[in-house]
């Protein structure tokens, strides 16, 4: 599990089956995690997600758009330290409006359609965050990054 | 939930929770079978242990370190080990603890047992499994009883089953293990019977020895055999043995000890008892519709059957399975005994007498057609202990194996290679040829002249004692410039030694004070108060026996690279008169032969392929943290110095970390400027382990593709107790490469 296909097809592979991330952001240096309904996509340059503006979370990207992005395919159970899979996605956050946005909207929603109503709020924001690098863990400890230029 | 059942409670569903050993003992049991008194533990007593303290994640975390695929034998041996000690160090938990002691000590009432395995994944296969799990004689005491059925348990996870279950395509992460305790029948004439000879379907075959089975089974004691007709039942021939030694119980076990002389006149059976026990193997083919193979004990004239199987040994060669090779991975004491015998005393001998035959003939004064024969001649020695080398040598190395096994079951150390502690420190040619360099190094070190003449590359004065010692460790050792021991010139531009020895000269090592015999003592004298008597000396014959087979495991390469040094001398020789006679453009028939006997030869070439993946769609994969195993206990961090070339050696530089593809004790010269090492061949007792635990260094063995993930010049940290490297920082140069 060297070789950067087999990262890439276990990224697509957690952006298909978990619906959950944890994001980390930080405000004067205090960091913060929270859950977050995330879409991936394809080619792995970009993550999305949607929260409304009065959050912290947002607060903090206002002031720091650097987050981290944690997936990962834990169960909750005892073999999910020699099966789980994990990737920490490092990148830039930003609001995204205008014309791309009812496009991504569309592609969010088609993963997380419950979730309409909370996305199309006026209060929400749709979040973008470019991905430069992802650190994945798997077999307990073995460790690879992949960096992405984008 | 049942833990426990007798054979006449054993139901038609209960074969899954039983395994087909101990459901086939029942059923022989209800058809009227005699068999010994007899209890079976089912698989829910195996969950309800390895599901406590968290065990079985521990085993499966272990099992899954990494694809196993991608596990050498030897790591799969180191892995198999630390589960084995997982086993060893966790108690059965208390409710299924007081439940067992109370079932057993009411069935058995203090009588000595016989604990075997009983795996129901044996019967999903349709393959044998016998073997390849452990099972254990005439065992008393409530705690020892207990103990060994954690053995057995355990044995689910040895590193022949291992192999073998992933051979066969069995779900190994859901293993599981029945025991069959049975009361031991101290039956005086024992055996196997095949109710059709898997060569000749016509036959019965018997085998059959005094004393208990175990001496047959373990192929210790060689059995008179009969061959009787399967339809006329009569004894067809008899090939009696040699039988002169019988496996009888002990105090605790089992002990080989000289079979009376009475006994060793006469067979085992009588042709009338070799018929009932044919007429035994019928019932059991009878009732389980298929030819068996069926184990057998008589005690006073009543016949025990201990355990029939189908016989698989029938299809064993359309299937062509490994087992035997698996189970031939264990050695036993005598086998290894002998095996030290032939190696110190016939092999290594003849193999420093070889070198030093042909270290005397003086190769330039050959003719051309001499050379070539002398070529040919050396290939053909050199070959010949390269083969003896993978025969012989290889196999010895079991005799460490064997001894960790033996003091982990009776020491139960936290660390399952505290036993390398007491190898450790043991004289070996590599130790030897690094205290010579050390020696060297100060000698550069205190004389600043010197110092200065090897930074210059100035001639040395050829009079002078330093060079005196430096010729004396080339004739000995060679000049490091090539892949084998006693190599010289290999290297075309500098002199790879003075390189070294420079180095070692400015940053005087430290390592020579950390070779201390970590608590050697201490632990050799716990280890033997542990034994008494005749087990007292069991225990130091297999220390000394692991001490040999410790040193030997580097000291063959040694010697053996002595030998193919002088190959390549000649090889060499050919090649500079090649050169010659076509710089002259003159044809000759010597020409072409000396073309040809060295067109076999491709020294120095890197036969390795690894496709370097490039950038796609701007990403790139770099290593941040490996894994492998850890084969050498400490933390360190410092340079990686990657070896993919011997001659890369030479660079090597003051608190480098040592990464290769594969260590061999040619290449260990460079081990006392080292702060690490970093291998892609696994396994704790592999040439890289064991030099760095000489020199208390953190070693990881096992990570694939290491000299490509890694790169000279990255900051890299071995974390010798884990088994983890990471990579905190690469190298400028490196940093463009992906993978």
């Amino acid at each position: 599990m060297t070789h950067y296909e087999d990262i890439k097809k276990h990224i697509r592979k957690l952006f298909t089956n978990q619906k959950l991330a944890v994001l980390s952001t930080h405000h004067s240096g205090q960091p913060y995690a929270s859950l977050i309904a995330f879409v991936g996509k394809y080619d792995l340059k970009k993550i999305f997600f949607v929260t409304p503006r009065t959050t912290r979370k947002f607060t903090n990207l206002s002031t720091d758009s650097r987050v981290a992005i944690l997936i990962n395919s834990s169960l909750n159970l005892d073999s999910d330290f020699h099966e789980a899979v994990s990737v920490t996605a490092l990148g830039s956050a930003n609001e995204i409006n205008g014309s791309e946005k009812d496009e991504i909207l569309g592609f969010y929603l088609s993963k997380h359609p419950y979730l309409e109503a909370f996305a199309i709020s006026p209060t929400c924001a749709l979040v973008e965050v470019t991905i430069t690098t992802y650190v994945m863990v798997k077999n307990f400890q073995h460790v690879m990054e992949m960096h992405i230029d984008q | 939930m049942n833990w426990i059942l007798s054979p006449s409670e054993v139901g038609p569903d209960d074969r899954n929770r039983i395994g087909p050993k101990a459901y086939a003992l029942s059923l022989m049991a209800r058809e009227g079978l005699k068999i010994p008194n007899t209890l079976i533990l089912t698989v829910d007593a195996y969950n309800a242990f390895v599901n406590s303290g968290g065990l079985r994640e521990r085993i499966l975390l272990e099992l899954n370190r990494k694809t196993f695929k991608d596990m050498r034998w030897e790591e799969i041996w180191d892995c198999a080990t630390r589960i084995r000690n997982i086993f060893l160090k966790n108690q059965i938990p208390d409710p299924l603890k007081s439940y067992l002691t109370e079932k057993i000590q009411s069935r058995f009432q203090g009588k000595a047992l016989v604990i075997r395995s009983s795996a129901p994944d044996e019967d999903a296969s349709g393959s044998s499994f016998a073997g390849l799990h452990e099972s254990f004689v005439n065992v008393r005491g409530t705690s020892s009883i207990l103990d060994h059925i954690r053995l057995v348990w355990a044995s689910l996870w040895s590193d022949a089953a291992l192999l073998y279950r992933q051979e066969i395509g069995l779900d190994v992460d859901n293993s599981q293990m029945a025991v069959v305790i049975q009361e031991t029948v101290t039956g005086n004439r024992s055996g196997v019977v095949f109710s059709q000879n898997p060569n000749d379907e016509t036959q019965v075959i018997i085998e059959s020895v005094y004393g208990l089975n175990q001496g047959l089974v373990d192929g210790m004691v060689e059995p008179d055999r009969w061959v009787l007709d399967r339809d006329k039942r009569n004894v067809l021939s008899h090939k009696p043995a040699q039988r002169d030694h019988w496996m009888i119980p002990s105090e605790t076990g089992v002990e080989m000890t000289p079979l009376p002389e009475d006994l060793s006149r006469r067979p085992p059976l009588s042709s009338e008892e070799a018929i009932d026990i044919c007429e035994l193997a019928f019932q059991a083919e009878a009732l389980f519709k298929a030819p068996q193979d069926v184990e057998w004990t008589m005690k006073k004239d009543a016949l025990y059957v201990l355990q029939s199987r189908p016989i698989t040994t029938l299809s064993a060669s359309e299937t062509q399975d490994k087992r035997a090779w698996y189970l031939s991975l264990h050695r036993s004491v005598e086998n290894l005994k002998a095996l030290r015998t032939t190696i110190e005393e016939t092999l290594i001998p003849e193999m420093i007498k070889t070198a030093k035959e042909l270290s005397e003939k003086d190769i330039l004064t050959l003719s051309d057609k001499e050379l070539a024969d002398e070529v040919r001649r050396r290939w053909k020695i050199n070959q010949h202990w390269v083969n003896t080398y993978w025969k012989e040598f290889i196999p010895y190395a079991h005799g460490i194996r064997l001894f960790g096994q033996y003091y982990n079951d009776a020491m139960r150390p936290d660390d399952p290679y505290e036993f390398m502690n007491l190898l450790a420190q043991t004289k070996m040619a590599s130790l030897e040829r690094n205290q010579l360099m050390e020696d060297l190094a100060a000698m550069v070190r205190e004389d600043r002249q010197l110092l200065e003449c090897l930074k210059s590359g100035a001639v040395l004065d050829p009079n002078s004692k330093f060079s005196e010692k430096v010729n004396q460790f080339i004739e000995k050792f060679g000049d490091l410039s090539c892949a084998v021991t006693g190599g010289t010139e290999c290297a075309t531009d500098t002199r790879p030694l003075f390189k070294l020895l420079l180095e070692m000269a400015i940053n005087p090592s430290s390592l020579a004070s950390r070779k201390q015999p970590r608590n050697a003592l201490t632990l050799q004298q716990r280890f033997f108060e542990r034994f008494q008597g005749s087990k007292r000396k069991e225990a130091e014959e297999l220390l000394d026996l692991a001490r040999s087979s410790y040193r030997l495991r580097d000291d063959d390469n040694i010697y053996l690279g002595k030998i193919e040094a002088q190959m390549l001398n000649a090889v060499k020789e050919t090649k500079s008169r090649v050169n010659t006679l076509e710089s002259r453009k003159t044809h000759t028939s010597e020409l072409d032969d000396l073309k040809s006997v060295i067109q076999d030869f491709d020294y120095g070439t890197d036969h390795r392929k690894v496709s370097i993946q490039k950038d796609e769609d701007g990403i790139k994969v770099y290593p941040r943290q490996l894994i492998g195993q850890p084969a050498g206990p400490g933390l360190s961090k410092g340079k990686a110095r990657v070896i993919r070339h011997h001659l890369d050696l030479q660079d090597f530089k003051h608190h480098e970390i040592l990464v290769c593809d594969s260590v061999d004790p040619n290449m260990t010269f460079v081990i006392p400027l080292a702060a690490g090492v970093i291998e892609r061949r696994g396994g704790m007792l592999i040439h890289g382990a064991i030099i760095a635990r000489e020199y208390g260094l953190p070693c990881v063995t096992g990570i694939p593709d290491a000299t490509y993930l890694i790169h000279t010049g990255d900051d890299i940290t071995v974390d010798g107790f884990l088994g983890i490297v990471t990579i905190s920082q690469r190298h400028k140069m490196g940093f463009g490469q992906a993978f």
